[in-house]
């Protein structure tokens, strides 16, 4: 399946029409923000409603580093996004993991809302709502200077983003199946219990904000080279909304469900979008759809039958 | 002396919980802490286990001060406790559950790239204890599913698996059927012989479970001691039979001495 699934990937660019490749680009750059944001929901328990922060935080080093300092290599635009959101991320998670469940959220959210007002009033630096614009990052050292823009767009940075995609993807696997992953998941279930473990609770909900921080700021310096624009709304709340939203969609319980999320939200989102331009209206239906018939996801419909309770078995 | 507590008092606003209590807990030893609601029990464990600061007073864990010095700090050191309320993870299954418990002890959790499936000694460590409290052949199942008297041995055994010197166990059989009540503890006791733990502290009021497993039972009213002795002598002992056990209470299978 997952073979499958990679194959088709690759392929897609050769095959598909050129339209859908592009719609891949946002789907990919959010995968990898999902795979960050779903490290704190969906295997710590703790639900982020300021994610936007650390893609904004991405997406405006690529358009800093481009523009004003002509610095265009992809690969230091990426390192450096992950460092600046590590660095954003330290002080602030190591204060909202001191608190849990809807005082987190706020937190986060509160956070997120400082940093878009920063982008939006501090124009001189980031141009306030017009926002800044982000040149064409070299990938691999090259510019690709032959391939106007779609062709840049739908081939190499196509399979640069894929790259980037599937080594995230491996990394977060290994985290999750790692002794860290698993004291994550005591604390998820149960924080009380963890610490009569001697699990020390706080550390890891800092340490799993932060990798998850640096997740969305690299998705958030993938999701902004194919428009060439960056703006404060990129840090908006309900930007972070959307990826909330994308979680729940595909299945916060599965490790591949945020990924599914992120793909079923980019296509429906266009689909719906063409035909409706309230596409929010129709959003806000299928959510509360979900969250009613099901709170697993669409991976949640997929899953095995859950294990009877002891009650049912007789 | 394992665990020496001095003089504690602890008071919520005017309320006084603990009102100067002594106690003092040997190297193997198996002591029960009883006493009628609101006699300070829950305080004392709290106290004793560092989760609440003593107001005044002294907790000493092998000659170091413990007072407030909270759950993570006291695994560390060699202490471990249980809940009155089952504590479980509903969704990890019973094997994580333990190897959670082992790395953990081992200060492996913040391996963030290793394979946990790849690490042999957990997870051998962790089926080891599993099979101690008759939990392996359902090691793979979430706890969730498991019967009440599954969850609670489960609970116990993550307790036991960080290989605790002294144990804090409060109302081991609470929510566990009569029936099953003496089999947990058979587990229990065993499987602390087995893992070297040397004491075990209980709060319990199954008077029969209290009888017929402590080497000593310390009696709890309003806040003191009142008294600490043998199984044999607090039976005879007429206060603790009127305030703490009640005359009504039949203490089954074990004649008066």
């Amino acid at each position: 399946m997952l073979a499958a699934v990679g194959i088709a990937a690759v392929l897609m660019p050769l095959l598909a029409p050129l339209y859908y490749v592009t719609l891949m680009l946002p789907f990919m750059a959010y995968g990898v923000v999902l795979l960050g944001f779903n490290l704190l929901f969906g295997y710590t328990g703790l639900v982020s409603f300021g994610h936007a922060l650390f893609i904004g935080i991405g997406a405006y080093t690529g358009a800093v580093l481009t523009t004003h300092l002509g610095i265009r290599q992809m690969e230091v635009i990426l390192l450096v996004a992950a460092l600046a959101a590590a660095v954003a991320a330290a002080p602030v998670g190591a204060l909202c993991v001191r608190y849990v469940k809807i005082y987190f959220g706020m937190l986060t959210l509160a956070f997120g809302m400082v940093f878009y007002t920063f982008l939006l009033k501090f124009y001189r630096i980031t141009g306030g709502d017009e926002g800044m614009r982000l040149l064409r990052p070299y990938l691999l050292g090259s510019e690709w200077a032959g391939f106007n823009k779609t062709a840049y767009l739908v081939g190499p940075y196509y399979y640069y983003s894929l790259a980037v995609l599937a080594l995230a993807t491996l990394v977060m696997w290994r985290i999750v199946a790692s002794p860290f992953g698993l004291c994550l998941r005591t604390i998820r279930d149960n924080p009380v219990k963890a610490e009569s473990l001697g699990i020390g609770v706080p550390r890891y909900r800092w340490y799993a904000f932060m990798i998850s921080a640096v997740y969305a700021a690299v998705g958030g310096a993938l999701l902004a080279p194919p428009t060439g624009n960056v703006d404060p709304t990129l840090a908006y709340w309900t930007h972070s909304g959307n990826v909330v939203f994308m979680v729940l969609l595909g299945g916060f319980a599965s490790f591949w469900g945020p990924l599914l999320g992120a793909f079923v939200f980019i296509f429906l989102q266009d689909t719906v979008m063409s035909v409706f331009p309230y596409w929010q209206l129709v959003f806000g239906a299928v959510l509360a759809v979900l969250v009613i018939f099901a709170p697993g996801g669409l991976m949640g419909l997929f899953a095995p039958r859950p294990v009877p309770l002891a009650s049912e078995r007789g | 002396m394992i665990l020496e507590a001095q003089d504690l008092r602890h008071r919520y606003g005017a309320y006084v919980a603990l009102d100067g209590v002594s106690l003092s807990i040997r190297e193997n030893e198996f002591v029960s802490i009883i006493g009628p609601n609101g006699a300070g029990k829950s305080t004392l464990i709290n106290v004793l286990t560092g989760a609440l600061p003593p107001t005044e007073g002294r907790v000493r864990f092998k000659g170091r001060d413990i007072g407030g010095i909270g759950p993570v700090a006291l695994a560390r050191l060699g202490m471990a406790r249980t809940f009155q309320l089952v504590q479980i993870f509903p969704d990890l299954t019973v094997l994580e559950t333990l190897e959670a418990a082992v790395v953990s002890r081992l200060g492996r959790g913040l391996r963030l790239f290793a394979s946990l499936r790849g690490d042999r000694a957990v997870r051998a460590e962790a089926l080891e204890v599993a099979e101690l409290f008759g939990l392996a052949d359902r090691a793979g199942l979430p706890a969730r599913v498991l019967p009440q008297g599954d969850k609670k041995l489960l609970d116990v055994a993550s307790a036991f698996t960080l290989r605790p010197e002294i144990i804090l166990l409060d109302e081991p059989t609470s929510g566990v059927s009569t029936a099953d009540k003496h089999a947990v503890m058979e587990i229990l006791v065993g499987a602390a012989r087995r893992i070297g733990l040397r004491s075990i502290i209980q709060v319990e009021h199954d008077m029969d479970i209290v009888f017929g497993y402590s080497d000593r039972i310390i009696a709890l009213h309003q806040g003191r001691v009142l008294a600490d002795d043998t199984p044999a002598a607090i039976r005879a002992d007429a206060r603790v039979v009127d305030m703490v056990i009640g005359r009504g209470a039949r203490m089954s299978g074990s004649p008066p001495c």
